[in-house]
C-alpha cells in the first residue's frame, strides 16, 4: 500500500476546522451566559444550601407538636439609674437565665436554658410590648434539658416597660400523619395520571384511522384518473356541508320531540335493529354483481336510510345518556361520577354527531362522485373523457381554491370578496383547466400518495408544536384546569401516535395483504383482514408507551394552567416553599418510574 | 379459455420483467410455468389477476378483457381466481378459520364482513374445505401454530373458498420439503381433475412438472422460450430455458 504523505493543505484544513469548532463553542458560551463567577458567590451558595436542604426534606409527614413558652422580661434600652435584677423563677421548672436583662439594640447577650424537656428544640423570640415576635434563633436542648446560646438584641422601638425574650419548646406528640401538602399532592397526582389516560384514549382513537392514511404501503397503490378525482373533489365538500345541515336539523328537531327518555330508548332499540337489517338487505350476499339497476338503486336507498336511522339513533343515545346520567348523579352518592361520565358523553355528541354525519356523507357523496368519474373514464372514449375533464376540472379546483380562500378570510379577516373568492376561484379554475389539458384523459394519477403527503405534513406540523403551547390555546377555549391539559395532550398524542402507528403499518408483511387482495376483497376488507391483525400488538405497546409519556408531560402542563400536579409545583416554587415543592417532585418521580415499569411489563407481555 | 396476448411488464425503474408473452390455457388444463428465479414467473401470474398492473398487452378470460376491467369489475373477477403463494401468505396472528373465510370476502356483504360476521353456510364451507385438505381439526388454532405444509393447505382451502375457475399457484412448494411438496401438488391435482379448475402453477423442479402438468411454458428473462408438453423438454430445450451452465437435478 502506498504511504500517504501528510499534505500541507490537509493539515491546514484540519487546523481551520479545529479553530472553527473552538469559535462555535466560544460563541455558545457567550449566548448561554455561562458565568462561573456567580457559582462561587457566598450569598448564592448559602441560598443553594438552603434550597437543597429543603428539597431533601419533603414535607410529607408531620407530628402534632405541643408548644410551651418560657420567657424572661427584658428591657430595651436599660432604664437609666435602675438596676435590673434577675426575675424570680421556680428553678425546678424550665427557665431561662440571661447574662443581662437589659441591653440596647445590636448588643449580644448570652442566655442559658435549664430543665427544658430533654432534647427539645424550638425558636427563641424577642417579644415586643405589643406582642410582635422577632425570631432570634433556634435552641436545641441536650439530654439534660440544658442549652446555651448567644443572641443579638434586635432593632426595636425603645420603650420604658419590660419586653420579653421567649423560648418556645416544641415537643412532638401523637402519631405521625400526612401533611396537608402530602394530601393535596396525592389528589393532584391522581388527577395527573387520569389526565394522561384520557388524553391517550382520545388521541389514540383519532390516531388509528389517521395512521392508515399516513402509511405509504397502503396509499401508494391508490391511483385514479383525473375525471374521478375532480368529481370526488366536488362531492366531498358538498357532502360535508349537507351532513352538517342534516345533523343540525335532526338534532334540533329530535331533541325537542324526544324529551322523554323511555321513548328515546324505544326508538334507539328499534333503530339499531333497523340498521342491522337494512345493511343486511342492502347488499344481497349472494350475487351483488348480477344485480340489476333497480336492485342497486334500492341498495343505495337502503344504505342511505340506514344512515338516517343511524343519526336518529345517535340523537336518541345522546338524550338517554344525558337524562340517565343526570338522574344517576344524586342516587349514586360517591359514585356519582359515573352518572356525570354518561352525561358528559351525551354532551360531547354536539361535536360527535355533526362530525360523524359530515364525514360520513362527505365520504359517501365524494366516493359516489369519484366512482361516477371513474366509470366515465373507464367506459367512454378518450375524447369524451377529455371534454368532461376540461369542464369539470376547472370547476373542482376553483371550488377547492374558493374554500381555501374562505378559510384564509376567516383567519385574516380580509373581508374582500374579490381577494378571497373571485381571485382564488379564478386562479383555481385556470389551474384546473391546465391540469385537464396536460394530463392524459385516462392517465391514473397518484391520489393515494398525494393524500399521504398531505396527511404527513399536517401530522408533522402538529407534532412540532409542543403540547405546552397547545395547552395555552385550550386553556382559552375550555378554561384553566385539567380538561384543557387533557385536550392539549390528546392533540399531541394524535399527531405523534399517528406517525408511529403508520410506521408500523408500513412495516407489515406484504404477503397477507396481497393474498387477501387476490380474493377480491375491497380496500376496507383488506385492511380489516390483512392489516389489522398484524398491527394490533404494536399498536397496544405504542399506546402504553404514549401513556407513559403523557404522564410525564402532564406533570408540567400545569405550568400554563393545564391542570395536574404542575400547577401545585409551580405555585410552591414561586412561594419559595421548597419543602412542599419537593413533595411534588418526589410524587412525579415515583409515578413516572412506576409508569415506566408498568408500561414496559405490559409491552413485554403484548409483543 | 384464458388467453394472454402480448403481455409486457416494465417496472418503474426500467426492469423489463415480461416481454411480449402470448399463450393460452384451455379450461381444466394444468399448466406449469418454469424458468429461473427472476425470469418473470411471479410477475406473469400476478398480471393475470392484476395484483401487478401490466404495462401492455391483454389478458382475456372467457371473452372478457381483464386488463381493461374497472376496479370494481376487477374485484368481481378476482373472486373467481384463487391464488396460492410460495410463503403461504396467511395472516399469522389470525385463526385458521378466519384465514380460510377471508376467501369469501369478495362474495359476502361487505358491512357484515367488517364486523367479522360470515353467513353460516360460509363457515360450514370453510370447515368442509379444511376437511378436504385434512386439517379440519386445526381450524381454531392460530395460523402461525401450524407447520409449513399445514399452512400451505390452509392457503389452498382459502383459495377454494372463492369457488375459483382458475388457480394461480406461485411456486407453491418451493418452501416445502420434497415429501410435503408432493402432497401439496396432489391436492392441486385433485382440484384440477375433480373440480375442473384451471391451474397455472410455477415450479422449479422438472420432475414435478413431468409428474403433474398437462402442459408447460418456460420463461427466460421475461421472454417465452417454450410452450408445449413437458415431455418435449429435452436437453437442448433445457439449456435454452435455464442457460448453458445449467445441469439437471432431480
Amino acid at each position: 500500500m502506498e504511504q500517504k504523505k501528510p499534505s500541507f493543505l490537509k493539515s491546514l484544513g484540519n487546523a481551520l476546522i479545529a479553530i472553527l469548532v473552538i469559535v462555535v463553542f466560544a460563541y455558545g458560551v457567550k449566548v448561554t451566559d455561562v458565568n462561573f463567577e456567580t457559582t462561587q458567590s457566598e450569598n448564592r451558595l448559602t441560598q443553594l444550601k438552603r434550597v437543597i436542604r429543603a428539597l431533601v426534606k419533603p414535607d410529607i409527614i408531620e407530628r402534632e407538636t405541643e408548644d410551651s413558652d418560657y420567657e424572661i422580661p427584658f428591657y430595651l434600652p436599660c432604664p437609666e439609674g435602675e438596676v435590673i435584677e434577675a426575675p424570680d423563677q421556680d428553678l425546678s421548672q424550665p427557665h431561662l437565665i440571661a447574662s443581662e436583662y437589659c441591653a440596647s439594640s445590636g448588643e449580644i447577650i448570652f442566655i442559658e436554658g435549664y430543665n427544658f424537656p430533654p432534647n427539645s428544640k424550638g425558636p427563641v423570640n424577642f417579644i415586643t410590648a405589643t406582642g410582635v415576635r422577632k425570631q432570634l434563633g433556634n435552641f436545641q436542648a441536650d439530654s439534660e434539658g440544658y442549652f446555651a446560646m448567644d443572641i443579638e438584641i434586635p432593632l426595636r422601638q425603645p420603650v420604658a416597660e419590660a419586653q420579653a425574650i421567649r423560648a418556645t419548646s416544641r415537643v412532638q406528640v401523637g402519631n405521625p400523619r400526612f401533611t396537608e401538602t402530602a394530601k393535596v399532592t396525592w389528589e393532584k397526582i391522581i388527577e395527573t395520571v387520569f389526565m394522561a389516560l384520557l388524553a391517550t384514549a382520545i388521541g389514540t382513537s383519532a390516531a388509528i384511522p389517521m395512521s392508515f392514511l399516513a402509511a405509504r404501503n397502503l396509499m401508494a397503490e391508490n391511483r385514479s384518473p383525473l375525471t374521478s378525482i375532480v368529481f370526488s373533489l366536488i362531492g366531498w365538500p358538498v357532502g360535508i356541508f349537507l351532513g352538517l345541515q342534516i345533523a343540525a336539523f335532526f338534532r334540533g328537531t329530535l331533541l325537542e320531540i324526544f324529551g322523554n327518555t323511555l321513548l328515546a330508548i324505544v326508538v334507539l332499540l328499534v333503530g339499531v335493529v333497523a340498521i342491522y337489517f337494512l345493511l343486511r338487505w342492502s347488499i344481497k350476499p349472494d350475487d351483488p354483481d348480477n344485480a340489476s339497476a333497480p336492485t342497486r338503486i334500492l341498495g343505495i336507498f337502503l344504505i342511505a336510510l340506514a344512515g338516517l336511522v343511524g343519526i336518529i339513533s345517535l340523537v336518541c343515545l345522546e338524550i338517554i345518556l344525558k337524562n340517565v346520567g343526570l338522574a344517576l348523579i344524586e342516587p349514586l352518592g360517591s359514585f356519582g361520577f359515573m352518572g356525570n361520565f354518561l352525561y358528559q358523553i351525551g354532551e360531547a355528541s354536539y361535536l360527535i354527531i355533526p362530525g360523524v354525519t359530515a364525514l360520513g356523507l362527505g365520504a359517501a357523496i365524494g366516493g359516489a362522485m369519484g366512482r361516477f368519474g371513474q366509470t366515465i373514464s373507464d367506459k367512454s372514449p378518450a375524447t369524451v373523457v377529455k371534454i368532461v375533464n376540461l369542464i369539470v376540472s376547472p370547476l373542482a379546483v376553483a371550488l377547492l381554491f374558493a374554500l381555501v380562500g374562505a378559510a384564509i378570510n376567516w383567519m385574516y379577516e380580509i373581508n374582500n370578496l374579490s381577494r378571497t373568492l373571485y381571485w382564488p376561484a379564478g386562479i383555481g379554475g385556470v389551474i384546473g383547466l391546465v391540469l385537464a389539458i396536460i394530463t392524459g384523459p385516462k392517465h391514473a394519477l397518484p391520489t393515494g400518495l398525494t393524500l399521504y403527503f398531505i396527511v404527513r405534513t399536517i401530522l408533522n406540523g402538529t407534532r412540532s408544536v409542543e403540547s405546552l403551547v397547545m395547552a395555552i390555546v385550550f386553556v382559552i377555549w375550555v378554561g384553566i384546569g385539567p380538561f384543557a391539559g387533557s385536550l392539549a395532550l390528546a392533540l399531541h398524542t394524535l399527531a405523534a401516535l399517528a406517525k408511529l402507528y403508520s410506521e408500523q403499518v408500513e412495516s407489515i408483511l406484504p404477503g397477507p395483504l396481497e393474498a387477501v387482495q387476490a380474493t377480491g376483497a375491497n380496500r376496507l376488507q383488506t385492511i380489516v383482514y390483512a392489516v389489522v391483525p398484524q398491527i394490533v400488538s404494536p399498536y397496544i405497546s405504542f399506546t402504553m408507551y404514549r401513556w407513559d409519556i403523557n404522564v410525564r408531560m402532564s406533570t408540567i402542563i400545569g405550568f400554563v394552567g393545564g391542570g395536574g400536579i404542575g400547577f401545585l409545583l409551580q405555585q410552591n416554587i414561586n412561594l419559595l416553599d421548597y419543602r412542599a415543592a419537593s413533595v411534588q417532585m418526589l410524587a412525579i418521580a415515583v409515578v413516572v418510574a412506576l409508569m415506566d415499569y408498568v408500561s414496559s411489563v405490559v409491552r413485554e407481555r403484548m409483543v | 379459455m384464458l388467453e394472454i396476448k402480448n403481455l409486457t411488464k416494465v417496472y418503474e425503474g426500467g426492469t423489463q420483467a415480461l416481454t411480449d408473452v402470448s399463450f393460452s390455457v384451455k379450461p381444466g388444463e394444468f399448466l406449469a410455468v418454469i424458468g429461473l428465479s427472476g425470469s418473470g414467473k411471479s410477475t406473469l401470474l400476478r398480471c393475470i389477476n392484476r395484483l401487478i398492473e401490466p404495462t401492455a398487452g391483454q389478458v382475456i378470460w372467457n371473452g372478457e378483457d381483464i386488463t381493461a376491467a374497472s376496479q370494481d369489475e376487477m374485484l368481481r373477477i378476482r373472486r373467481k381466481i384463487g391464488m396460492i403463494f410460495q410463503h403461504f401468505n396467511l395472516v399469522s396472528r389470525s385463526r385458521v378459520i378466519t384465514n380460510v373465510l377471508a376467501g369469501r370476502l369478495g362474495y359476502v356483504n361487505p358491512a357484515m364482513s367488517l364486523m367479522n360476521r360470515f353467513p353460516k353456510s360460509d363457515i360450514e364451507m370453510a370447515i368442509k374445505q379444511l376437511d378436504r385438505v385434512s386439517i379440519a381439526d386445526q381450524a381454531f388454532k392460530r395460523a402461525d401454530e401450524l407447520s409449513g405444509g399445514q399452512q400451505q393447505r390452509v392457503g389452498i382451502a382459502r383459495a377454494m373458498m372463492q369457488e375459483p375457475e382458475i388457480i394461480l399457484a406461485d411456486e407453491p412448494v418451493a418452501s416445502l420439503d420434497p415429501v410435503l411438496a408432493h402432497s401439496i401438488m396432489q391436492y392441486l391435482e385433485t382440484i384440477n381433475k375433480e373440480d375442473g379448475v384451471m391451474v397455472l402453477c410455477s415450479l422449479h423442479f422438472l420432475d414435478l412438472v413431468h409428474r403433474y402438468a398437462d402442459r408447460a411454458i418456460a420463461l427466460n428473462e421475461g421472454k417465452l422460450m417454450f410452450d408445449g408438453s413437458p415431455e418435449d423438454i429435452d436437453d437442448e430445450k433445457f439449456k435454452e430455458i435455464y442457460g448453458k451452465e445449467a445441469e439437471r437435478v432431480g
